[in-house]
């Protein structure tokens, strides 16, 4: 009963690094421009899509040269995956949002527009590569560790760790360094900030990297975990990390660390000792209590609205 | 002028067919050649003409102590359910065949079955696995197994082989093949071994990625065997994550795992695992392995279950067409004998496994399943025949 009860924590936080892993990206760029980022998911999704070209390639099985060892694949694709998602992410903000936001439009509109950039991506996906499914390269052999009748693999501490890593130095970035400091600026007062001489598009173009770049790294370590990648994979993970951001407070780093992994927590339990068929309900009531009991969600700050 | 050719060539066919009947059996082909899915109609139509020029190479057909040719109508169903009507009534009525062989298609067979049953003709559905199909229409036969019977089957193979006290099974509550299987499976289980003895059941929704829940509870149960009967999709996750869980018995799965890119998805981690079927093409042996080889040879690919299947359905009936006796010529009458005579059939030896129907209720064959084992090079190859 024990072990199974400390198998299912570790199981948790691998599911519930994932969802932390997305949900910063949303709370990242909602810190920042007040803007749901719903193309967030399926940024994930072409993160998963680039991390598997860029490690067939190194693997060589384009048969442009000879691939590397696996973990020295590892060691590149996670950089370039980052990289080339963040670019995505960055092209999206560039033709998506920011012509709409120089028109000074109501934010609903923005919140539509990716809404619908989400939709093109996965599509656009389905279209150009097709619904067949891929199957993920093995890049390091999966290793069982057995401590106390409790199985860990090599990779669900990897993962873990890349989650807590990446939370450590997301808040490290957000809050002691200047850019950092421009991006929390930007967040309380948008039209004062370039006045004080912020170049504020730079530091909005910063903000979609980390984003989509995180969202990259979450799409590799997935399709490492599970390695079946299809377009569709990204719409509702993404959706339940939206959630998870909402529930930590979203805007606020910590929070949506902390949401992602509680609805992980919560998932994996509700799983380990329902019918599976109550997962979302039993795990979506939670998550409505507490934000009926704080509306601002975990590590929320209310903050009066603007006029 | 013009008349008298008309009447002169209606008194030649007029004289001509009664000769013609009687001395070739004419078996109607109700296959998709165009449409949807011709790949089905055209494996079909491939055995149907191997198996037509075998028998005629060789002679003909006996039937009591008269030798006749075969003939075979193919009639193009569209894919259409339709279509499929019409190819039946001009089957029947028009071409005056004594039994037709398909609709392949459940969507296409459930119709072509009413009309058949009504007209009083024997049909053989060699792939349908809809219940509908045969149900309470005593002229209509299928040729493969429900998906109900491989719960048992695999629960059998389970116990037999495996020595299997304990059993565990993972499913998608959500979806309503891989829960039927499971339910049966779970029945015919505990059946074998006792209540209890599935000491695990556990479910998860479609599109559900991750069942590291699930399989910890598995793990810990002491099952010596899971369960799986879920698609191609989502097998190489439960197998990968029941590995990193420390879940190291044998995993046993459903015909769903033969159909899509399983292997290209699955790469090693499906290795020496099992699972139930209708019919392998690797490692086959005997009658199997002669069908192969001779289709392979003739159309220079492997051939499908649809082939086979449509094989052993055409087979089947000409066999218990031999077995009713002398024809008197007449279609209604002899119709009748045919069906009796498939009914009443006590073990055809196919090529998919031994079938026999059973002597009340649907015309369900009676049917051993094959048991396929993926082997080191991840060929679905044949390991056993379980029968009921």
């Amino acid at each position: 009963m024990l072990q199974s009860f400390l198998q299912n924590i570790l199981n948790a936080l691998q599911w519930g690094s994932f969802y932390s892993l997305i949900a910063l990206g949303y709370c990242l760029v909602y810190g920042v421009l007040l803007l749901i980022n719903f193309a967030h998911g399926d940024i994930f999704m072409v993160g998963a899509y680039i991390a598997f070209y860029c490690c067939m390639f190194l693997l060589g099985k384009f048969g442009v040269f000879a691939g590397l060892p696996g973990w020295m694949v590892l060691a590149v694709a996670i950089p370039l995956t980052m990289i080339l998602t963040a670019v995505v992410g960055v092209t999206l903000e560039r033709i998506a949002y920011r012509p709409l936001r120089r028109k000074g439009v109501n934010r609903l509109y923005v919140v539509i527009t990716a809404l619908m950039c989400g939709l093109i991506l996965e599509n656009g996906n389905l279209a150009l590569l097709g619904a067949s499914r891929k199957s993920f390269p093995t890049l390091v052999p999966i290793k069982v560790f057995e401590v106390f009748g409790v199985t860990v693999t090599n990779i669900k501490l990897m993962v873990i760790g890349v989650a807590i890593l990446s939370f450590l130095l997301l808040h490290f970035i957000v809050t002691r360094t200047k850019i950092g400091m421009a991006m929390r600026a930007i967040s309380y007062d948008r039209f004062a900030v370039p006045l004080m001489g912020i170049p504020a598009d730079t530091v909005i173009v910063f903000t979609f990297v980390l984003g989509s770049g995180f969202a990259g790294l979450a799409g590799l370590f997935f399709a490492m975990t599970y390695p079946v990648i299809d377009p569709y994979m990204g719409a509702l993970i993404g959706w339940k990390a939206f959630i998870a951001a909402v529930v930590g407070g979203i805007g606020s780093i910590a929070g949506a660390f902390a949401g992602g992994f509680l609805l992980g927590f919560v998932e994996i339990m509700v799983v380990a000792f329902f019918p599976s068929t109550y997962r979302d309900l039993i795990a979506f009531s939670i998550l409505l209590l507490i934000l009926s009991i704080r509306p601002t969600g975990l590590f929320g700050v209310a903050r009066r609205t603007k006029i | 002028m013009k008349r008298s050719w008309l009447i002169a060539l209606f008194c030649v066919l007029g004289l001509a067919s009664p000769v013609r009947a009687a001395d070739t059996v004419k078996l109607g082909f109700n296959i998709p050649l165009t449409g949807d899915i011709p790949d089905v109609g055209e494996s079909s139509k491939n055995a149907a003409e191997m198996l037509k020029k075998k028998i005629n190479d060789a002679g003909g057909l006996k039937v009591g102590d008269k030798t006749y040719k075969v003939e075979f109508v193919y009639e193009d169903n569209e894919s259409k359910a339709e279509s499929a009507l019409s190819a039946t009534r001009k089957l029947i009525t028009q071409d005056g065949v004594i039994g037709m062989v398909g609709p392949q298609s459940s969507k296409q067979a459930v119709p072509a079955a009413e009309a058949a049953n009504e007209l009083k003709t024997p049909m053989m559905a060699p792939w349908s696995t809809n219940p509908n199909t045969t149900k309470a229409r005593p002229y209509v036969f299928r040729g493969c197994f429900l998906d109900t019977f491989q719960g048992p089957t695999a629960a059998k193979f389970a116990s037999e082989e495996f020595k299997a006290k304990k059993a565990a099974v993972l499913y998608d509550i959500a979806s309503d093949y891989p829960k039927g299987l499971a339910e049966d499976f779970k029945a015919a289980f505990e059946k074998i071994n006792g209540p209890g003895s599935v000491v695990a059941f556990e479910t998860f929704t479609t599109k559900d990625v991750d069942f590291s829940a699930q399989l910890t509870n598995i793990a810990k149960s002491g099952a010596e065997v899971l369960f799986v009967p879920q698609y191609y999709n989502e097998v190489p996750l439960i197998v990968q994550q029941a590995k990193s869980l420390g879940f190291n018995k044998p995993v046993l799965g459903s015909d769903s795992w033969g159909s899509g890119d399983l292997m290209g998805l699955c790469g090693d981690n499906c290795k020496g695992f099992f699972f139930v079927t209708h019919y392998a093409a690797a490692g086959a042996q005997g009658k199997t392995k002669e069908f192969i080889d001779e289709y392979t040879k003739l159309y220079k690919k492997t051939p499908d279950d649809v082939a086979a299947l449509t094989w052993d359905g055409a087979n089947l009936m000409l066999a218990a067409l031999q077995s009713a006796g002398p024809l008197s010529g007449d279609l209604a009458k002899d119709r009748e004998a045919l069906m009796k005579a498939m009914a009443g059939i006590k073990k055809f030896e196919g090529i998919t496994g031994n079938m026999s129907y059973p002597a009340t209720g649907d015309h369900d064959p009676i049917k051993c399943a094959v048991v396929v084992k993926i082997d080191d090079a991840g060929k679905f190859a044949f390991y056993k025949s379980v029968c009921p």
